[in-house]
């Protein structure tokens, strides 16, 4: 594309680029300009926020993801679907089951496939205790970006449950693959279903002590109360979805409003989250009772099993005819959705990911004009973002 | 010297002799207590409290770990900043380490104590060496030429010196009821203490000053940049905030001047609340049975307060700084004040 | 003024969390640490270590080298032509295998190989702990994916309700 700029030349004028960016963001204001990462143990992976200070007040906040850039969405050009399916699950790879969910689900809506209802059912169990996993990581880590130490252990302690049931029916703990067009992969093993209600218990004992420890800890509500406060229409503005939304009010639950076909949300009975407050503490208590409605509903789920095949009738080699379709599911980042489009051949011609850290953290700049620098820290703790989610 | 002196014998030391002696002394203690207080709470009270075990293989369940810590810090390379100036660097960890040093001068561990001097000005020498530090503090901040170093520098300051006026109050109670500066004095003082009445064993001066107790634990906490108040050395913002720069040796020795004036200001807290060496079980003041006991007794209550203040720097959060500023000037100098009138009043009620 | 109880609480559940780690193994406690190399979780039946290879069954029909997203199978065969299966018949064309390693250094265990082999030739072992020294060792030839079917475990039955049936692993020689 470039064949007619020799190379050396092209490289010259991108490196002066460069190094004028560079002391720009240097001496361009007064005050200090901190980097927050690339490397740095309270960003979440590799992501960069350049802060520039005035004393310890911020005075403007820019993050600057793609440190972490794999370029999922040229990828999925050259794999076929099931290819897809395994590269997917590392965009969030803390809850990666329910990264596999809104792509297959697109997939099967475009080739108007309906997954078998015991499929749909231990989709759905797996999609809640990939938001277990995932969630319970958020609330150990928060004890980490606080201070708190303690709490980190106990997260990824009772993580393991989880992990280690997700293991016992996929074969991955983190990276299950286990989503296929038309069904799941394979069923549940013997004595899967008494082992994974005990997990729940873990999970739900694990709740009670950090709030014990963390959420109810005064210095913790001290440090979270009152910052980073995110009103209903900023939010709704800027495209944060998942807890960060109903923390700030906004009743909106993609598995109750616009829930796709192919999970059983409607048959369990839960509840929707709120907080009128927005603020970082606000983000934090409604993912802890997130945490507890998950395992709620995964106790009611692992009740009600329907006995049936796993798999509807597909052909082995999978051409899903053209046509686009776009699915979004409540993952437990926010709000994912995939656009698929296809041509009909093996692979899909384009599927744009909509993830929910990238827009989560499109508010930082926003919410960080004016507050300390451990307040930053606070913000994006409760803001939560898992970088392979921003930067694809 | 005279109890070595009666030991030994009818040897009398001369002057320089016995300086040197109280030297090896010292430069021993001093590690071995930061040592000891590292390896059994940071290790393992830490690793119990997060369900996990600790360092394991290095020695018997161990306890060997920190000499392969030390072993590991001193083969690392000795970096200084490009831009870092050398002298004032290199001094930094130096200066923490002297006031460090210097606290141990003035505890008593018996009734006549090998090592240390009775200082007639006891606590109040060991509160103007205890604020020493801030000043190492500041120098490694600055000199490092980084800004995260800068920050945490800064905030060390600020932190420091403003949990030294609780401090100073707090031990101003104890200093109303047993009249004197002296911490020899004040444990002397704790072997007569009969609060309620004439009955009973001598109390501790805790029972009487408990919210300054309190008080003073949370500002030796926050001299110590413990958690909740170790804003200087957020691990999770400013990645040890003015020891960011340092590695080997230097950084060893920031890691032993912490756990060293750990262990010294817990021995301070035990001294002035818990009754130090004494404990009332009838033994005679003169017997020389004090000079074995004594340490025992006092080690063993430089233990209890150590778990006490990690255990809260295990289960809290840290506090922003302003709230930490805040806490200190709006409540507990307050709280201080009030309670010193409260204990000054009584005192000249009751006796 | 912080109000107490939280600030308590919390305290009693790191006390609670030491007490629990310092209890005797009989009566319920313990730290949740496996000391690693002195003791070994087991992992589940299912879980992905490493891919074992039948070589009876497989007939070189490359499906499993097309459809792996990392290319990390390298299979060669050869055709050649064994008698007929009656007197008088034509002699059959049959797939040999000369070749078939799997580079477990870009390999990521997804599984797609496995699932789409159409005659259950490879399967999947729990067993992880094959690291190497040197990044090219950790290229499994023929011989040595074999001797990984030792260690497949077998299928497990399935729970109730469900019309799956439990595969047979075959017969080990």
């Amino acid at each position: 594309m470039t064949a007619t700029v020799p190379d050396n030349q092209q490289l010259a004028y991108v490196a002066a680029k460069a190094a004028d960016a560079r002391v720009n963001v240097e001496f361009e204001s007064e005050g200090m300009t901190l980097n927050i990462g690339p490397q740095h143990p309270a960003t979440h992976g590799t992501l960069r926020i350049v802060a520039k200070l005035d004393g310890e007040q911020v005075v403007s906040c820019e993050p600057i993801p793609g440190y972490m850039h794999r370029g999922y969405e040229k990828l999925t050009e050259v794999r076929t679907y099931p290819q897809v399916t395994t590269l997917v699950n590392r965009l969030d790879w803390v809850g990666s089951f329910a990264n596999e969910v809104p792509f297959i689900l697109a997939a099967e809506k475009l080739m108007d496939v309906e997954a078998p209802p015991r499929a749909q059912h231990i989709r759905t169990i797996l999609f809640e205790m990939s938001r277990l996993a995932n969630i319970v990581l958020f609330l150990g880590d928060l004890g980490a970006q606080m201070g708190g130490v303690t709490a980190v252990f106990y997260g990824f302690r009772d993580r393991e449950f989880v992990l280690n049931q997700i293991e016992a029916v996929t074969g991955g703990r983190f990276h299950p693959n286990f989503d296929r067009i038309g069904g799941i992969k394979d069923d549940l093993p013997k004595g899967w279903i008494a082992e994974t209600k005990v997990a729940m218990d873990k999970v739900l004992a694990f709740c009670d002590q950090i709030e014990d420890l963390l959420i109810g800890n005064e210095i913790f509500q001290m440090r979270a109360r009152g910052v980073g406060v995110i009103p209903a229409d900023i939010a709704l503005s800027y495209g944060l979805s998942g807890a960060n939304l109903r923390a700030s009010g906004v009743d909106w639950d993609t598995r109750r409003d616009n829930c796709a076909p192919g999970l059983v949300y409607d048959k369990v009975d839960w509840k929707v989250i709120t907080h009128p407050d927005g603020d970082s503490f606000a983000r934090c208590w409604v993912r802890l009772q997130e945490v507890r409605e998950s395992a709620k509903i995964c106790q009611q789920l692992l009740d009600t099993i329907p006995a049936g095949p796993i798999m509807a009738k597909v052909p082995r080699i999978i051409k899903v005819p053209e046509g686009e379709a776009y699915v979004e599911t409540e993952n437990p980042l926010g709000v994912m959705g995939y656009y698929v489009v296809s041509k009909g051949e093996l692979t899909p011609f384009r599927v744009k990911i909509r993830t929910p850290s990238f827009n989560n953290i499109s508010v930082v700049p926003w919410v960080a004009k004016g507050v300390y620098v451990p307040d930053v820290i606070t913000i994006l703790a409760s803001l939560y973002f898992i970088l392979g989610d921003i930067d694809k | 010297m005279t109890t070595v002196a009666t030991i030994l014998g009818d040897v009398t030391p001369s002057y320089w002799q016995s300086t040197l002696l109280r030297v090896l002394i010292v430069g021993i203690v001093v590690p071995t207590g930061a040592l000891v207080l590292a390896i059994a709470f940071l290790f393992k009270v830490m690793a119990w409290m997060q369900s996990r075990l600790g360092p394991y293989e290095a020695g018997p369940k161990g306890l060997l770990q920190l000499v392969a810590e030390v072993g590991k810090w001193l083969q690392k390379e000795d970096l200084v900043p490009q831009g870092a100036d050398r002298i004032v660097f290199k001094a930094a960890p130096f200066v923490i380490l002297a006031s460090t040093f210097l606290l141990y001068a003035a505890l008593p561990t018996g009734p006549d104590p090998a090592w240390a001097t009775s200082l007639p000005t006891g606590i109040y020498f060991v509160l103007a060496v205890g604020s020493i530090s801030v000043i190492g503090v500041l120098m490694a901040g600055w000199a490092s030429a980084n800004k995260y170093a800068l920050i945490g520098g800064i905030r060390a300051a600020g932190q420091l010196i403003a949990y030294e006026l609780p401090m100073v109050l707090a031990a101003v109670g104890v200093v109303v009821l047993s009249g004197s500066l002296n911490l020899q004095e004040i444990v002397m003082a704790q072997t007569q203490f009969h609060a309620f009445g004439d009955w009973g064993p001598a109390l501790p001066f805790i029972v009487v000053q408990l919210p300054l107790f309190v008080v003073f634990m949370a500002a030796v906490q926050a001299e110590l940049s413990q958690s909740p108040f170790d804003m200087p050395i957020a691990e999770s913002e400013i990645v040890s905030g003015y020891q960011v720069e340092y590695s080997g040796f230097r950084f060893l020795v920031f890691f032993l001047a912490e756990f060293a004036t750990a262990f010294g200001f817990a021995a301070i807290v035990s001294t002035l609340f818990l009754g130090g060496w004494y404990l009332p079980i009838g033994l005679d003041l003169d017997s020389p049975l004090w000079y074995v006991l004594g340490p025992i007794i006092l080690f063993t209550k430089i233990m209890i307060v150590s778990f006490i203040v990690f255990w809260v720097r295990f289960s809290y959060p840290r506090f922003r700084e302003d709230q930490l500023q805040k806490l200190a000037w709006k409540w507990m100098i307050p709280i201080s004040l009030a309670w010193i009138t409260v204990t000054s009043v009584a005192v000249v009620v009751w006796q | 003024m912080p109000k107490l109880p939280g600030l308590i609480k919390g305290l009693g559940v790191t006390f609670g969390e030491m007490v629990q780690t310092l209890k005797p193994d009989r009566m319920g406690g313990g730290p949740v640490t496996v000391q690693y190399p002195h003791e070994k979780e087991e992992p589940t039946p299912r879980a992905r270590g490493v891919i074992a290879l039948h070589e009876e069954n497989c007939t070189a029909c490359m499906l499993c080298a097309r459809e792996c997203p990392d290319w990390c199978i390298y299979i060669e065969g050869h055709k050649y032509l064994a008698p007929p299966r009656r007197e008088g018949g034509k002699p059959r064309q049959k797939n040999a295998l000369d070749r078939f390693s799997i580079d477990f250094s870009l390999c990521m265990f997804c599984g797609i190989c496995v699932e789409v082999c159409p005659f259950d030739a490879l399967f999947w072992s729990p067993e992880f702990e094959f690291s190497e020294v040197k990044i090219a060792d950790l290229l499994h030839d023929k011989t040595r994916l074999g001797e990984w079917m030792e260690t497949v475990p077998d299928f497990e039955p399935y729970e109730a309700g469900s019309e799956a049936k439990v595969k047979k692993v075959p017969a080990r020689p």
